[in-house]
């Protein structure tokens, strides 16, 4: 079964195309996946083609996301600390879409979708627990079950989100195998799924996964791009000449540069140094999709380390592995010590405390930008930091 | 045809069930694990090539490849053990695709064929990406054995029917690796579904969990693959516990 590509608003020779029929961004992506979830797939991949292209279903989702999660986000110009590093520095503030970050873009319409599919039961992976929050969070607004898988470590250093995620209903499962973090959590939610598939919806947090998880989860997030070019051109007059996210999966690191990436501004995707899949991985195939992958000599992935769960993966969505591939972004890395400082450095001058994951967008900037002087950056500040404070208060003393 | 699939077909036309116990390659005591099991009564053996993320594996055979990798278990660790096991029966390798891809599928291909495997089982390379693999594998003469689920439609079941070489596996349950204390309805189903349309053996595994669901499961099936059911009595017992264990499903399904 091929479901038939939908017709996109985009030129075709645009870098939004839609994947190919295999699910493949150039060499990167696939659905690389049990048989038990062969059919799961294409059925997902038939029904979203379906939904994305019926003007009820999105007309739908926009009026959730409108008058449920709070879009438009705004931007911000951050005068004290631009006027120190002497650039412009504007925020995309998904921060502030309701639960704190981008995730519910994407969630609000894989839960309607899995409503339109008739699915009863959500289940999610998550990391930091944005995700499992804005998961939990979409069950509880449309009647259905949840269960969400955090590996136990994260478990224990983002204590408030699993209560959170408990207070709105879902179960958390911590997850003890292998590393205890993101990547096993995967694997554990992708079992569940195997075994519950007739009912049950997998509810992806970012832009990886089977297809068709890479280009859906993509398409959900495309608002913030839109949004953040229109209100870039009001606030500057132009375009920014560079736009900086941090990317474990990626998405939110999709959904902004899906704004700019047919327009001349340099595309930047910032990784933690100790889950580099762009800069110190090979292509591999794990959880569904082929894409750069941190693995050992033979072909174990090996375990990310990294100071934000949320960023605590060993892979990259395969669309990222395809724009580094043809050279239109660029995956710099950053130490955790230089994301502590950037951590601070937000809280301090502008008053916003980032989440620990959009630091690492900031921790670049800081550290680039004598070599950017009098240009204007476009950061996605992809969600808040209270999640955070936390561990903050043990690493800071 | 090659070796896995003409002894299986032979075996199966001569009345006998077929029985395939799989054991984690570099577990302690594998290597006698699969003597033991071919000396008391298995047709093949499936070896487990750990990798780091089994997303098709439940908790013991997860327990058992990790317990592996951390000591220092690699794919030619294992492979090289083989030519030394001295067995009489056919073996096949169960791992996942990433070893492969890794590897590249024709070094690997090849890295089996001189290691004496006959087939490969990749339960996270379905049919539509399996084109690099199976291309590698058929030039090699390694049998790629695919794996049918209770999910499958109708439609779909005669192009992995057609494309499985060895046997058909049969995904006795929706779900992972692991014993059960009853043998799914779907076993059964699936197996007279696929029975209906080949003649190739069909083994359901996944799910089967003793000697009773083994014997329940070959009343269709031509025959059963033991997974966690065996590496649990390998990490129990050792390879004496897989023999006792291994004797008993064979004395089960050749009642009658």
């Amino acid at each position: 079964m091929t479901a038939t590509r939908p017709t996109e608003d985009v030129p075709t020779d645009s870098l939004l195309s839609p994947p190919d029929d295999t699910g493949r961004f150039g060499e990167f992506g696939g659905r690389f996946v049990p048989e038990s979830l062969v059919p799961a797939c294409q059925a997902l991949e038939a029904e979203f083609v379906e939904a994305w292209g019926d003007s009820a279903f999105r007309s739908d989702l926009s009026k959730i996301l409108t008058e449920y999660a709070g879009r438009p986000s705004m931007l911000t110009e951050c005068h004290n600390l631009g006027a120190e590093l002497g650039i412009r520095l504007i925020l995309k503030r998904e921060d502030l879409n309701h639960t704190g970050s981008h995730k519910i873009n994407n969630v609000l319409g894989q839960a309607l979708l899995a409503k339109r599919m008739g699915r009863t039961r959500l289940v999610a992976e998550t990391g930091a627990g944005q995700h499992g929050v804005a998961t939990a969070t979409a069950a509880a607004l449309m009647g259905m079950d949840c269960k969400v898988y955090m590996g136990a470590v994260d478990v224990e250093r983002q204590a408030l989100n699993v209560f959170r995620m408990k207070l709105l209903g879902a179960e958390v499962e911590a997850v003890e195998s292998g590393s205890r973090t993101l990547k096993d959590a995967v694997n554990e939610a992708m079992r569940d799924w195997v075994a519950t598939v007739g009912h049950t919806h997998y509810c992806l947090g970012s832009v990886m996964g089977p297809h068709p998880y890479p280009w859906m989860v993509r398409q959900f997030h495309l608002v913030i791009g839109e949004e953040a070019n229109a209100q870039s051109q009001d606030l500057l007059g132009s375009l920014p000449d560079v736009v900086v996210a941090c990317v474990g999966g990626g998405s939110n690191a999709i959904g902004i540069f899906s704004g700019f990436v047919d327009t001349e501004s340099r595309l930047i995707g910032v990784e933690p140094a100790g889950g580099a899949a762009v800069s110190r991985g090979a292509p591999g195939v794990v959880h569904g999709m082929r894409s750069y992958l941190m693995q050992d000599e033979v072909g174990q992935v090996e375990e990310a380390q990294s100071i934000s769960a949320g960023l605590d993966y060993p892979g990259v969505g395969p669309e990222h592995s395809y724009l580094a591939s043809i050279g239109r972004a660029e995956y710099p890395t950053v130490t955790d010590a230089e994301v502590v400082e950037a951590f601070q450095l937000l809280s301090r001058t502008e008053g916003i405390i980032p989440a620990l994951e959009s630091a690492h967008a900031l921790a670049w900037i800081k550290r680039e930008a004598p070599h950017m002087q009098g240009q204007s950056l476009l950061m996605n500040l992809s969600g808040r930091g209270d999640k955070d404070v936390d561990q903050m208060m043990d690493i800071l003393g | 045809m090659e070796r896995l699939e003409r002894e299986l077909r032979t075996k199966r036309d001569a009345g006998r069930k077929l029985l395939v116990p799989y054991i984690t390659g570099g577990y302690p005591g594998w290597q006698a694990a699969i003597r033991a099991a071919a000396a008391n009564g298995a047709d093949a053996v499936e070896i487990g090539i750990p990798f780091s993320d089994p997303v098709m594996d439940g908790p013991v055979i997860q327990q058992a490849s990790q317990f592996a990798l951390e000591h220092g278990t690699t794919p030619a660790a294992v492979l090289d053990e083989v030519p030394r096991l001295d067995v009489e029966i056919p073996l096949a390798v169960m791992t996942y695709y990433n070893l492969v891809h890794h590897a590249g599928p024709p070094r690997f291909a090849a890295d089996l064929r001189r290691a004496g495997i006959s087939a490969a089982i990749l339960p996270d390379l379905p049919l539509e990406e399996s084109g690099p693999w199976c291309s590698a594998a058929d030039a090699e003469g390694i049998e790629t054995v695919m794996l049918v689920a209770p999910t499958t439609p109708d439609d779909r079941l005669p192009r992995l029917v057609e494309r499985s070489t060895g046997f058909v596996y049969s995904v006795g349950l929706l779900g992972v690796t692991g014993e059960r204390s009853s043998l799914a309805e779907t076993a059964i189903a699936l197996a007279a579904r696929i029975k209906a349309i080949t003649d190739k053996p069909v083994l359901v595994g996944v799910g089967v969990s003793n000697a009773e669901q083994a014997y329940q499961a070959t009343r269709v099936a031509d025959g059963v693959i033991q997974g966690a059911s065996v590496v649990r009595r390998l990490m129990d017992g050792g390879a004496d516990a897989v023999g006792d264990y291994v004797a008993e499903v064979r004395a089960a399904i050749d009642a009658d």
